[in-house]
């Protein structure tokens, strides 16, 4: 199927399949299952401050393989990944912002001074 | 699409002649307005993909919500997350991730038109759908008989006899001391209110942000250790985020019990399948939102 779409350039415009091979999905769905077990496992451990890193770092490589394989992003245009890219990047820029925000004020909520006197 | 692109115009356009020419049954599912299949399955997966990325920013509001709260308060979710049961997430993790296999698989199979395969990969998917759902209510329900519920209907079981003295704790304050507005104004909405919650944010943000540092610690016995204030609020992001996901999925077992339908008919085949790729672009994007609730709600540590 892969040489069909890449050496045949007249049948590609009819051909709109893309099967992803059989060994490719079961091996994003093994490296699936074993992440998961693996963040489960990771998550009793004390890395401090890092335990949410280290979490969300296995959560996106994850996610990675089910958007590049499952939603075959690595075999699309990538005009398509862009798409997500951007969406998750607005994400990111939003949670920075805000976190960057909460932080700035957060010390003068902490103690506010009629609350000090109330109790 | 950079194929397209590599198109010459004489190309697209004797393309685009055949498809017309041959309209007597050759592309019943081409709409007139795409000269080609191809123009037409790439336009369709690129409105998808626009959608997919409407969805995660909507999801990343809650998360936004998430990251804020947390960041303010690790306590409470320290505390909470021990009322998730991390077994019953994992395994509903799993489950997910092999229905989105048996959805990946189901759209492999209608490329090659192996529709016996279609048919079972789609069965399977809405199986999995089923059991999320299953697994799903049993955590709901559980929460529910305990009294784990948002904002101020978190009534914990355990702690009932301690909620009318959680109260009077919260208005003593006004008592002592009458220039403070604040807290008058936080104990006027006190009878419990389902809407109050949502309908006045701005006076009892500032104070529910403040207030964990303040409040005196309430055993709950067992091995939780003491409760801090406001820990309803971790419910209220918890219900909201699974929530919204479990909405997710039960609309995207409308969509695939539609297409498994469709493709019982036989009505998909290496030509036409769009249909089943893009719902199971869905419900991978339901999967991967899953991937990022399982670490932040039921692993925290």
């Amino acid at each position: 199927m892969d040489t069909t779409v890449t050496h045949n350039h007249e049948a590609s415009h009819h051909d709109l399949a893309h099967p992803v091979p059989k060994r490719v999905l079961i091996g994003v769905w093994a490296a699936l299952v074993v992440l998961t077990i693996i963040t489960v496992l990771v998550a009793g451990k004390d890395f401090g401050r890092f335990n949410i890193w280290v979490a969300l770092g296995i959560a996106t490589l994850k996610a990675s393989l089910v958007a590049l394989y499952f939603m075959h992003l690595r075999y699309d245009s990538p005009f398509n990944a862009m798409i997500l890219i951007v969406a998750l990047s607005f994400v990111a820029l939003f949670i920075i912002g805000t976190i960057t925000d909460t932080a700035q004020y957060q010390e003068t909520m902490e103690t506010p001074a009629n609350w000090n006197v109330a109790q | 699409m950079t194929e397209t692109a590599d198109t010459t115009h004489v190309d697209r356009a004797r393309e685009a002649a055949a498809a017309v020419g041959d309209a007597h049954g050759h592309d019943p599912h081409l709409a007139h307005h795409f000269a080609t299949p191809r123009q037409q399955f790439e336009s369709g997966k690129l409105g998808m993909w626009i959608f997919l990325a409407t969805e995660v920013l909507m999801f990343g509001g809650l998360f936004c919500a998430y990251a804020v709260y947390r960041s303010n308060h690790p306590e409470i979710f320290q505390y909470a997350h021990q009322f998730l049961d991390t077994t019953l997430g994992a395994v509903n993790t799993v489950i997910l991730i092999c229905s989105s296999l048996t959805m990946a698989w189901a759209v492999r199979a209608v490329q090659l038109n192996q529709h016996r395969t279609v048919v079972w990969c789609l069965v399977l998917t809405l199986l999995g759908a089923f059991g999320f759902l299953g697994i799903k209510y049993v955590e709901y329900k559980h929460k529910w008989e305990d009294g784990l519920l948002w904002a101020r209907q978190y009534r914990p079981e355990h702690v009932h006899d301690a909620k009318p003295a959680d109260a009077s704790s919260e208005a003593s304050p006004a008592q002592a001391d009458a220039a403070t507005p604040a807290p008058q104004a936080e104990a006027a909405p006190a009878p419990a209110d389902p809407d109050a919650p949502r309908i006045k944010p701005a006076p009892v943000g500032p104070r529910g942000l403040s207030a964990a540092m303040l409040g005196e610690p309430t055993h709950m016995g067992g091995d939780h250790g003491p409760e801090p204030k406001n820990v309803g609020i971790f419910f209220s992001v918890y219900f909201l985020m699974t929530g919204l996901h479990g909405i997710h999925v039960l609309v995207g077992m409308g969509l695939i019990g539609w297409i498994l339908r469709r493709a019982v008919n036989r009505e998909f085949s290496s030509r036409y399948f769009a249909p089943v790729d893009l719902v199971g672009l869905y419900w991978h994007l339901v999967d991967l939102i899953w991937i990022f609730l399982f670490p932040l709600l039921y692993l925290i540590d």
